[in-house]
C-alpha cells in the first residue's frame, strides 16, 4: 500500500481513489471516488443510451454495445471512447476490443465517439468523456476486453444455433467464426442480425494472458496511413460549406478589456467581411484567414487595462513565497513519528516555471450558430464540457449542439480546455455563416492556460549513515484541479494533484512531511493541465533535491538512491535498468560531461531516465545519451510503449531547457517558437529505451517520460560543472547568460558549487 | 487570375497576389494536408516543395511561385523519394499526433533528391527547420535511413497481428 495511505490526515475521497488505482500507487487524476455517488460510465454491455447513438451511426444489424458495431457486409467498426492527439490510444483502444472480438487491427474501421458521457465516460476522472491524466488505457483497459468478449459471445452464439452445435465447439480468428468438427465457417456479416437480437451474455470470460494475438506485439497505429499522405482531418481542417474565416486578439494583459477599435482600413481590405467584438477580444472575419489576419494587423485598437497592469514574474514568485511562509499548508503526509535529534540538515528553495503548451495545430473551432442550434466542428479532450458550454452560450440544451470529433493535432492538456471554443462560439452567435475560428501561435501562447509556477521549500535531516531521518517538502502554487473538477478536492482542501509523486516517494523514510499551500492566481491568469501534471513538477523538485543529499552524504547518487528504495520495489527495478543500460559507473566521462539519473512512480507506471549531458565552455547545454527503463505493468503495444517514453522525455527535455513562461505588466511575453523554443532534431540525444516484462496492471504511458525528464537533465548538469540549478528552464539566465556560473563551468575540476 | 501547377494538375486561382500560398492551398483549393504552425518560417509545418525543393508556404507569396511546379503532401507519395519515405514512416511508425508529418516528409523526400544517402549531420540540416511537439525525431531520423539504403532500421511495427 501507497505511503501516504498509511497515514492519518487523509481524506477519505483520496484513500479510496488510491485503492481504485488498483496498484496501491497514488494516482492524482483517480478522482471518481471523491467525487459523491456513482456516475453512469463505460460500460461492456448496451445501455439505454446506445439505441440513439446506433441509430446515428447507421443503426448496424449488431451493436452490442457503445464500442462495437458490425454491419451486414460484415464490417466491423469501432468507435473510440477517448480522443487521439498522439498518443496511439485509438491503436490501444482497437487493440483491447479487437483482441476480445477476434478480428486483426487491419480488419476494423476506426470512428470517432460522438460527445456523450454516460456511454464514454472515464470513471477515473469523475465520469467525464475527458481524455487526459494518463488514464485511459488504465480505465479502459477491463471494460474494452470486456465490450469484445461480449460481441464475440453474440456473434459465437448466433453462429452455434445456426449450425446446431455447442458454441464451445467454435472459434473465432480474423472475423471468422469457425466450428472445426464439420470445417464449416460463417463471417461476422452472416450472423451480425442474428446476433444483434440474441440476449447479453452476463459473464464472459477474458484471455489469459499467454493467448493474447495482438495485445503486446508492435503492431502499426491504426492512424498512420492517413497521417503520411495528408488526408487525416484535424480540426482545423474542417470545410463546411459556407463557411467563413475569423482571426481573433484577445487583451494580452490578461484581465484586460476591449476599448475602442477603429475598423476603417480592416474593412477596406478586399475579402474582409465583417468585424466581431466581445468584452475581452476582437475578431475580423473574412473569405479565408490570411485575409482575415491582415484585417486584423489593420485595426486600431485600444485596451483598457485590467488588474494584473504591473503584473510581472517575479512579482508573482514573490507573492508564492510569502504564501509559502504564511499561509495555510494543508498536510498531504504526516511523519509516522518524531525525528531524531541531531544531524545535519540542508534546505532548498526551488522556483518551477509557467509553461505553454503550444500543440502544432493551433487551437480551432468551426462554429455554425442557427436559431435554436450549434454545430461545432473541433478537437477536444474534452467534447461534452464543449457542448455543455456552448449550450450555455446560446442559451439552448445540449440536446441541441451537434459536435463533430476530430483527431487533435497535439494536446498536452491544453484541449482539456474550452476557452478558444467557447469563445468561438460567442463570435459565431453574432453571425449566421459557419465561422472558423484559428489562434494565431502568438493568440495560442499568450493566452495558453499555463502550467503552474510553483515555488518549493524543500529540507531534509541526515543521519550519521548520510540517509535522510527527516524530510519536510512543501509546496506552493495555484490549483489547476480546484477550478477544473472542485469536486475531486479533498475535504480538507488539499489538490492531490499538486502533491502527487512527492507525497508517495519510492524511498522508504518514515519521517516524512509532505504539505501543500494554494496560492490563489491574480486574475485571468488561468492554470492549467500540462503534459505530466502535478508529477512533472514534483520529480524535479524531489529528484533535484535527493541528488543534493547524496552529494552532501558524500555518496553517488545512484548508490544512494539504492540505499533509500526497498529491495525488489517495481522503481528500484527501472532504476538497476536504466543504470546498467547505460553502464552507470563504467567508463570515466570526458570534462564538463555527466550523468543525471531521475526516478519516479507516477500514473501508475515506474520510470528511470539517466541523461548524459555536455556543458559547453560557453554555457551551453548538449544532449549526448538518455536511457529510459520503464515498467508499466502489461504492455498493449511495445512500439506505442517506446514511441511515448522517446517523445515524453524530449518534450520534458525542451521544456526543462527553454521554456518558462514570463509576464510583463500582465502580459505573457512570449509569442511563437522563436521565444518560446521547441527541441529540434539536431538537439537530440541519443536515446534508449528499456522496458520491464510485467504481469501488473496497465500503467500510463502518455506522460511518464516527460514528468521524468527536467531532473535527470539538471541532475547531469550537476554532475558535469557541480552547479545546481533549482530553477528552470536552464538556459534562463543560469549557465550561459549568468559570468559567474561560466567561471565555474571554465572551472571544472575543483569544488563543486551550488547556485540557486 | 493565376495559374497554379498543383500536384501534376494546373489550378486557377483568384487571389491577391501577396497571398501566401499556404493559405492558397489549405483555404482556397481546398488542400488541406499543408499545415499552418507558426506563420512565421519556424516550425515547418507547411513545407510544400516547388521544382522538388522544400519551402515554407506559410512566408511564400503565390505570386512568386510562377510556374513552378507545386507538390504537396498530397502529391509527393507520387515521386521515388516521396513513396519511399512515406513506406519508411510507415514501417517505423513515425508518426504521433501527425499535424507535422506533412512537413517532415516533404523535408526528408526534398533531402533525398539531393542527398541519396544523407548522414546523420545532413539529417539535422535538411530536418531541423522541422517541428515535433510530439517528439518524433527517433523515428524521423531511422526513417530516413532506412528510405535512403533500404535496410530496416529500429522497431519494424507489425501491420496486423495476424502473422504474430
Amino acid at each position: 500500500m501507497n505511503a501516504r495511505a498509511d497515514h492519518d490526515g487523509m481524506d477519505p475521497g483520496r484513500r479510496a481513489a488510491l485503492k481504485a488505482a488498483g496498484s496501491g500507487l497514488a494516482v492524482a487524476f483517480l478522482w471518481t471516488a471523491g467525487m459523491g455517488p456513482a456516475v453512469a460510465t463505460m460500460n461492456a454491455r448496451r445501455q439505454d443510451a446506445d439505441a440513439a447513438a446506433a441509430i446515428a451511426d447507421g443503426n448496424p444489424p449488431f451493436v452490442p454495445n457503445a464500442f462495437i458495431r458490425v454491419d451486414a457486409d460484415g464490417k466491423v467498426r469501432l468507435v473510440m471512447p477517448t480522443v487521439e492527439m498522439g498518443q496511439a490510444i485509438y491503436t490501444g483502444i482497437a487493440m483491447m476490443l479487437a483482441e476480445e472480438l477476434g478480428v486483426g487491427l487491419d480488419q476494423v474501421a476506426i470512428e470517432h465517439s460522438p460527445p456523450n458521457d454516460a456511454l464514454y465516460g472515464q470513471a477515473l476522472l469523475g465520469g467525464g468523456q475527458i481524455t487526459g491524466g494518463s488514464t485511459s488505457t488504465r480505465g479502459q483497459w477491463q471494460v474494452l476486453r470486456e465490450a469484445g468478449a461480449v460481441a464475440r459471445e453474440m456473434l459465437v452464439g448466433a453462429a452455434a444455433a445456426q449450425w446446431h452445435v455447442e458454441p464451445a465447439t467454435c472459434s473465432v480468428a480474423r472475423g471468422v467464426i469457425t466450428h472445426a468438427p464439420s470445417g464449416r465457417t460463417l463471417g461476422f456479416g452472416a450472423v451480425a442480425n442474428a446476433a444483434g437480437k440474441l440476449p447479453q451474455p452476463a459473464s464472459v470470460t477474458l484471455k489469459e494472458r499467454k493467448d493474447f494475438t495482438l495485445i503486446g506485439k508492435p503492431l502499426r497505429r491504426v492512424d498512420s496511413p492517413d497521417k503520411v499522405n495528408g488526408t487525416t482531418q484535424f480540426g482545423i481542417d474542417a470545410q463546411v460549406p459556407g463557411m467563413k474565416f475569423a482571426a481573433v486578439r484577445t487583451s494580452p494583459e490578461l484581465a484586460g478589456t476591449l476599448g475602442a477599435v477603429d475598423e476603417k482600413a480592416a474593412r477596406a481590405l478586399p475579402g474582409v467581411i465583417d468585424v466581431i467584438k466581445l468584452d475581452n477580444a476582437v475578431a475580423v472575419v473574412g473569405e479565408n484567414y490570411w485575409i482575415a489576419s491582415r484585417g486584423l494587423e489593420a485595426l486600431d485598437i485600444t485596451w483598457k487595462p485590467g488588474v494584473n497592469a504591473n503584473l510581472d514574474t517575479q512579482g508573482l514568485i514573490d507573492a508564492l513565497k510569502h504564501s509559502s511562509a504564511n499561509g495555510n499548508a494543508i498536510v498531504g503526509r504526516k511523519p509516522k513519528g518524531e525525528a531524531p535529534a541531531g544531524g545535519k540538515r540542508i534546505e532548498s528553495e526551488y522556483v518551477t516555471p509557467m509553461l505553454a503548451h503550444a500543440p502544432m495545430e493551433p487551437l480551432n473551432a468551426t462554429v455554425h450558430v442557427t436559431p435554436g442550434k450549434c454545430e461545432i466542428w473541433t478537437g477536444s479532450q474534452v467534447p461534452t464540457r464543449v457542448v455543455a458550454e456552448a449550450a450555455r452560450i446560446c442559451g439552448i440544451p445540449a440536446g441541441a449542439v451537434t459536435l463533430h470529433g476530430y483527431y487533435l493535432g497535439g494536446g498536452f492538456g491544453r484541449r482539456l480546455e474550452t476557452d478558444q471554443a467557447e469563445q468561438a462560439v460567442a463570435f459565431a452567435k453574432q453571425v449566421g455563416y459557419p465561422l472558423k475560428v484559428i489562434w494565431s501561435r502568438e493568440e495560442d501562447i499568450r493566452h495558453d492556460r499555463v502550467r503552474p509556477l510553483y515555488f518549493d521549500r524543500i529540507s531534509a535531516t541526515l543521519g550519521d549513515d548520510g540517509k535522510p531521518i527527516a524530510w519536510h517538502h512543501r509546496i506552493t502554487s495555484g490549483t489547476v484541479l480546484g477550478r477544473w473538477l472542485p469536486g475531486a478536492m479533498g475535504k480538507d482542501g488539499m489538490d492531490s494533484d499538486a502533491i502527487e509523486s512527492a507525497a508517495d516517494l519510492p524511498y522508504d523514510m518514515d519521517n516524512v512531511l509532505v504539505e501543500w499551500v494554494r496560492h490563489e492566481m491574480p486574475p485571468g491568469l488561468v492554470v492549467g493541465w500540462w503534459r505530466g501534471v502535478g508529477p512533472t513538477h514534483n520529480l524535479f523538485v524531489v529528484e533535484s533535491f535527493v541528488d543534493e543529499l547524496a552529494h552532501a552524504a558524500g555518496k553517488d547518487p545512484l548508490e544512494y538512491r539504492r540505499s533509500l528504495m526497498k529491495p525488489g520495489s517495481r522503481a528500484l527495478g527501472v532504476m538497476n535498468l536504466a543504470a546498467e543500460k547505460i553502464g552507470w559507473g563504467g567508463q570515466p566521462l570526458p570534462a564538463r560531461v555527466g550523468r543525471g539519473i531521475a526516478v519516479g512512480s507516477p500514473f501508475g507506471s515506474h520510470v528511470c531516465a539517466i541523461v548524459e549531458a555536455e556543458v559547453t565552455e560557453q554555457g551551453q547545454v548538449r544532449l549526448r545519451k538518455a536511457v529510459v527503463a520503464i515498467d508499466n505493468g502489461i504492455t498493449i503495444n511495445p512500439s506505442s510503449v517506446q514511441a511515448q517514453m522517446q517523445g515524453g522525455l524530449l518534450f520534458g527535455l525542451g521544456a526543462a531547457l527553454y521554456n518558462g513562461i514570463t509576464l510583463k505588466n500582465g502580459a505573457i511575453e512570449q509569442s511563437n517558437f522563436h521565444d518560446y523554443r521547441s527541441l529540434r532534431i539536431n538537439e537530440v540525444p541519443e536515446l534508449e529505451v528499456y522496458s520491464v516484462e510485467s504481469d501488473e496492471v496497465p500503467g500510463g504511458i502518455g506522460e511518464v517520460g516527460t514528468a521524468i525528464a527536467a531532473p535527470a537533465l539538471t541532475n547531469a548538469i550537476f554532475a558535469a560543472t557541480g552547479i545546481r540549478l533549482r530553477r528552470l528552464p536552464v538556459a534562463l539566465a543560469q549557465l550561459a547568460a549568468s559570468p559567474d556560473a561560466l567561471k565555474r563551468v571554465a572551472a571544472v575540476g575543483g569544488e563543486k558549487e551550488d547556485v540557486a | 487570375m493565376i495559374v497554379l501547377r498543383i500536384n501534376g494538375e494546373d489550378r486557377q486561382v483568384d487571389v491577391p497576389p501577396e497571398m501566401p500560398l499556404l493559405w492558397v492551398l489549405r483555404d482556397v483549393v481546398g488542400l488541406t494536408g499543408t499545415k499552418f504552425g507558426c506563420g512565421i518560417a519556424q516550425c515547418g509545418a507547411c513545407t510544400v516543395h516547388l521544382d522538388g525543393k522544400p519551402v515554407r508556404s506559410c512566408q511564400l507569396p503565390v505570386a512568386a511561385v510562377g510556374g513552378r511546379a507545386v507538390t504537396t503532401i498530397e502529391g509527393i507519395g507520387a515521386t521515388a523519394e516521396g513513396s519511399k519515405v512515406q513506406q519508411a514512416w510507415l514501417a517505423l511508425d513515425v508518426v504521433q499526433c501527425g499535424y507535422c508529418q506533412s512537413g517532415q516528409i516533404m523535408s526528408a523526400a526534398a533531402l533525398l533528391a539531393r542527398t541519396p544517402s544523407p548522414s546523420d549531420a545532413d539529417i539535422d540540416a535538411a530536418m531541423s527547420g522541422n517541428i515535433c511537439r510530439c517528439g518524433t525525431y527517433v523515428r524521423i531520423r531511422e526513417a530516413i535511413h532506412q528510405a535512403a539504403t533500404g535496410t530496416p532500421a529500429g522497431l519494424q511495427v507489425i501491420v496486423d497481428g495476424s502473422a504474430a
